[in-house]
């Protein structure tokens, strides 16, 4: 296998290198890529979606619905774990580990019974490290995360960001508090069937948006058809609905991201994770 | 004669480096024995393509793709050539969630795979697989 | 609305696939009747749309309302709108009679299966409809991610790792595909296939257009299991759970076959993939290597299911020769055989579905006496059989007559000799079928020979038996109405430089 795995990489690798003989070189400016159909998004992007940020009015407008797909594919790789994982039936261990949250004393409880007192949480294995720092800062960094990927998606239009990165910064903040404490804390926050449905609403935000513009007469995605509904001119129309498609990007991407690693990292158990 | 090739070589050195990331990728996946490994491959190989993309936009002289405004703008006419371009950095956004999104996947199979073999060497996994 | 058919055949489905997995976890009985209707408003829109380009003509769609080259452009001409009406025809046809399987596998899961379901057919039916060739690449993935997921809830033991390997194979394809697009990017500018088409003439012999061809073609290769790519799919395809290998063995890889036709007539041009290169003909003898294989590969089965994907294997040679045979007929025959060769994939795999559902299994110990036990069935099967081996007046025939006659016009006498070859051996293939099924007494699983009980009729439901039935008369009726569609649809796709 090794052998031919080198003779393809090689094979292919010369290909590729036959082919650079006639690019570009890096950095031209007058490269047919550079002059062809780019031009129009770089001078026309204010006149025609009063978007500054040209990769924002690009992604979500003039190629709108390639970024629908887009999400619609990470929300198929969330849907996908899901079904592939997700395991509702488990046998329940004869007694269950608890641990005494300020002093880490593990005791254990029967099944079917409750630990003594509220102060105990619930883990897997006896060795489950228990750190005060690290739980304790990233509590405190959590807020700070979650106001910087709003700023991150509502400044989409200004500053390089938008609602996938913004999405993912707000789905990493949920993922720190499964890390830092357990699966089932950020669970106990955020329920799996939340979740899912924040999936859900997220995409069906973004084709919903485009449906609304059909049934208000325009071709899909024109959001120049919310003019009359947002009451502004068309252009700023524009402006408003690549907003509120990155609203929509924004929370199927958390929604999405959180389901993955949730299922990925409990083997679909939804127990304490890693 | 040397030097006009060297200079040439130099000159396209974001495709040369974007080949050997390629090369490396595809072979991992071929080669390698490790599911994980394979994965890991499948990403580098993904990422050497979003290197290739992102490169084509690049333009000498060119700043961000971000268009300098203020209120009571339009004064000044925007040049396309002041700016990088905008279309690959799009499409590669668009890449980067494809990639994202398979990575979710094949780590969901393996975890799927590793619960019925307790193993990810896939010789192992074929050598089970004849026994039964 | 019939202005907004080519969006709303791919975003009704799209919106729907949302809804679905919303509502499970509210009520999962409703998932079922929301697909149903999805498809349902889809394929509609799908039939309107055929009719609507076989009357006036290529319909345009822009999204967002930009104009091409700039935004992304729909462009639907007869070779779009045929495959567009065979996919979603076909996928909703096959949720219908999957309902009971899928019910009967993933009781708990039926939500997020409808859900992937729904957006493999978006991906299909988007990947076939769309004018610009990196929306076609997201679809692609749609596509594909969905198809894992679907494929892997097989075989317990053997699903998850035989998709872990088809999701490598898919993933260098589509990564094939993604670099072949940004190959034509740098030298053109341009994403909008008719665009690059517009542009493509000067750079006819530059090494990086010849580069991205060869990379594109080989990535719609891996994905379409063509010949001596197609290592991944035998074992995807038995191992996946019936109701997703019914939906995904005739779909993936005839769109794929529909991708490859539209990159040489479309972005390409015939001119530059007949005309400047000369690949032609070791293409062909590759496609023969792979009808050759495929049916070979078949004879040494024993299990029904994985018997038909080597035929799939080599139906996919079929349709790669023969619109690399590069004149009318052939180009004909390969269009006809994509939407010929989806119906009868999927005839049979129906069948095999309806006999899994009711004997655990396709092993051909397992269908013994299956034509007293199960007749309807079974004569369902025996018409996609028949269409597969090639007997008039099933469709098979006809798009077979039409690759033979376009290799012998073409003087691929090799082509044709496969062509004979194979279906000889898929003779040979079902008949031996035909015989276990028809003569060897039903066995339990006692091992003991029950004669009395082989009398006793045990049908699949109603729900998975009428639907198989549909598709084997629509066999039938295709094969009847082989001279309408050449000469209402498929004289247009061809362009008039081909002969």
């Amino acid at each position: 296998m090794k052998v031919v795995g080198l003779i393809i990489a090689l094979l292919a690798g010369s290909l590729l290198v036959y082919a650079t003989a006639d690019f570009p070189p890096l950095g031209d400016p007058n490269s047919p890529a550079s002059v062809h159909v780019s031009p129009r998004y770089i001078e026309k992007t204010m006149e025609e979606t009063d978007v500054p940020n040209i990769v924002t009015s690009v992604l979500a407008d003039y190629r709108g619905y390639d970024t629908m797909f887009e999400t619609t594919v990470i929300f198929c790789a969330g849907v996908a774990c899901f079904l592939l994982l997700r395991v509702y039936r488990r046998e329940e261990p004869q007694e269950r580990l608890y641990r005494h949250v300020l002093t880490g004393v593990t005791i254990h409880v029967k099944a079917g019974k409750l630990p003594p007192s509220p102060d105990f949480e619930r883990i897997d294995s006896a060795w489950t490290p228990h750190d005060l720092i690290i739980k304790t800062i990233c509590r405190l960094l959590i807020p700070f995360i979650q106001l910087f990927a709003l700023y991150v998606i509502a400044h989409g239009h200004h500053s390089p960001g938008g609602g996938f990165q913004g999405g993912v910064m707000l789905g990493a903040s949920v993922i720190v508090l499964a890390m830092s404490q357990d699966l089932r804390t950020a669970v106990r926050r955020l329920r799996e069937k939340a979740d899912a449905l924040m999936c859900a609403t997220g995409v069906f935000i973004y084709a919903g948006t485009g449906a609304l513009c059909l049934l208000l007469g325009s071709n899909f995605l024109d959001y120049s058809a919310l003019a009359p509904v947002l009451h502004v001119d068309p252009i700023m129309a524009r402006s408003h609905g690549i907003f509120m498609v990155e609203v929509g990007v924004g929370v199927a991407v958390m929604g999405v991201m959180i389901w993955i690693y949730n299922n990925v990292s409990s083997m679909g158990k939804y127990d304490e994770g890693l | 004669m040397m030097g006009e090739f060297m200079q040439a070589v130099i000159a396209k050195y974001n495709y040369w480096i974007y080949i050997t990331l390629m090369m490396i990728g595809l072979y991992a996946m071929i080669a390698k024995n490790n599911l994980i490994k394979k994965i890991v491959g499948m990403n580098i190989f993904q990422t050497a393509i979003i290197l290739f993309y992102v490169s084509i936009g690049v333009k000498k002289g060119g700043t961000l793709p971000i268009v300098e405004h203020g209120h009571g703008a339009h004064a000044h006419a925007v040049h396309a050539a002041d700016y990088l371009n905008p279309l690959p950095h799009v499409l590669m956004l668009t890449a980067i969630v494809v990639s994202v999104a398979t990575l979710g996947v094949a780590l969901a199979l393996g975890v799927k795979v590793y619960r019925e073999y307790q193993t990810l060497e896939e010789d192992e996994i074929l050598a089970r697989i004849r026994e039964k | 609305m019939s202005a907004h058919y080519p969006t709303l055949l791919v975003t009704v489905p799209l919106l729907s696939a949302f809804v679905i997995s919303a509502a499970g976890w509210v009520n999962k009985r409703w998932c079922f009747p929301i697909a149903v209707a999805a498809l349902g408003v889809s394929a509609y829109s799908c039939v309107g749309l055929l009719l609507k380009v076989a009357d006036g003509g290529v319909v345009h769609y822009r999204l967002g309302g930009w104009p091409p080259p700039w935004g992304i452009a729909y462009y639907v001409d007869q070779l779009n709108a045929l495959v567009l009406c065979v996919v979603s025809l076909a996928a909703l046809i096959n949720l219908i009679a999957a309902k009971k399987s899928i019910e009967r596998e993933f009781p708990e899961k039926t939500a997020p299966f409808y859900t992937l379901y729904v957006l493999f057919v978006t991906g299909m039916l988007g990947i076939t409809v769309t004018g610009d060739a990196f929306n076609l690449y997201v679809l692609l993935e749609i596509g594909s991610l969905t198809g894992y997921g679907l494929i892997a809830m097989g075989d317990k033991a053997r699903a998850p790792l035989s998709t872990l390997n088809y999701l490598y194979m898919g993933t260098i394809g589509a990564c094939f595909y993604l670099l072949g697009v940004g190959y034509l990017y740098i030298v053109t500018g341009s994403l909008n296939m008719a665009d690059i088409a517009h542009l493509l003439p000067p750079l006819y012999h530059s090494k990086a257009v010849l580069t991205a061809f060869i990379i594109c073609l080989v990535g719609v290769w891996v994905k379409m299991a063509f010949f001596p790519l197609h290592g991944w799919l035998p074992n995807a395809y038995t191992f996946a759970p019936s109701a997703a290998s019914s939906l995904i063995a005739p779909l993936m890889t005839k769109v794929m076959i529909y991708v490859m036709i539209r990159l040489i007539l479309t972005v390409f041009t015939p001119q530059f993939a007949f005309g400047t290169l000369l690949v032609s003909k070791p293409i062909v003898w590759l496609a023969v290597a792979a009808i050759v294989m495929g049916a070979l590969l078949a004879l040494k089965e024993r299990d029904v299911k994985r018997m038909l994907t080597y035929i799939i294997i080599a139906e996919v040679g079929y349709m790669v020769g023969g619109a690399w045979l590069g004149n009318r007929a052939g180009m004909t025959g390969a269009i006809l055989h994509i939407a010929n060769d989806a119906l009868m994939t999927l005839c049979v795999f129906l069948a095999v579905g309806c006999i899994v559902y009711k004997t655990k299994g396709a092993r051909f110990e397992d269908i013994q006496g299956l034509f007293r036990k199960m007749p309807f069935t079974m004569a369902g099967f025996v018409v996609g059989a028949l269409s597969i081996i090639g007997v008039p007046p099933t469709c098979g025939f006809f798009s077979k007559w039409y690759l033979i006659s376009g290799a012998i016009q073409a003087g691929q006498y090799g082509f044709m000799v496969a062509l004979l070859f194979s279906s000889l051996v898929s003779v040979v293939l079902f008949f031996r079928i035909f015989e276990i099924a028809y003569y060897e007494p039903f066995q339990d699983h006692h091992g003991e020979t029950h004669t009395h009980h082989a009398s006793l009729m045990d049908e699949a439901p109603l729900g998975m038996v009428v639907p198989l039935l549909i598709v084997a008369a629509g066999l039938v009726v295709m094969g009847l109405y082989t001279g309408g569609i050449v000469s209402h649809v498929i004289r247009f796709v061809i362009p008039k430089g081909l002969v």
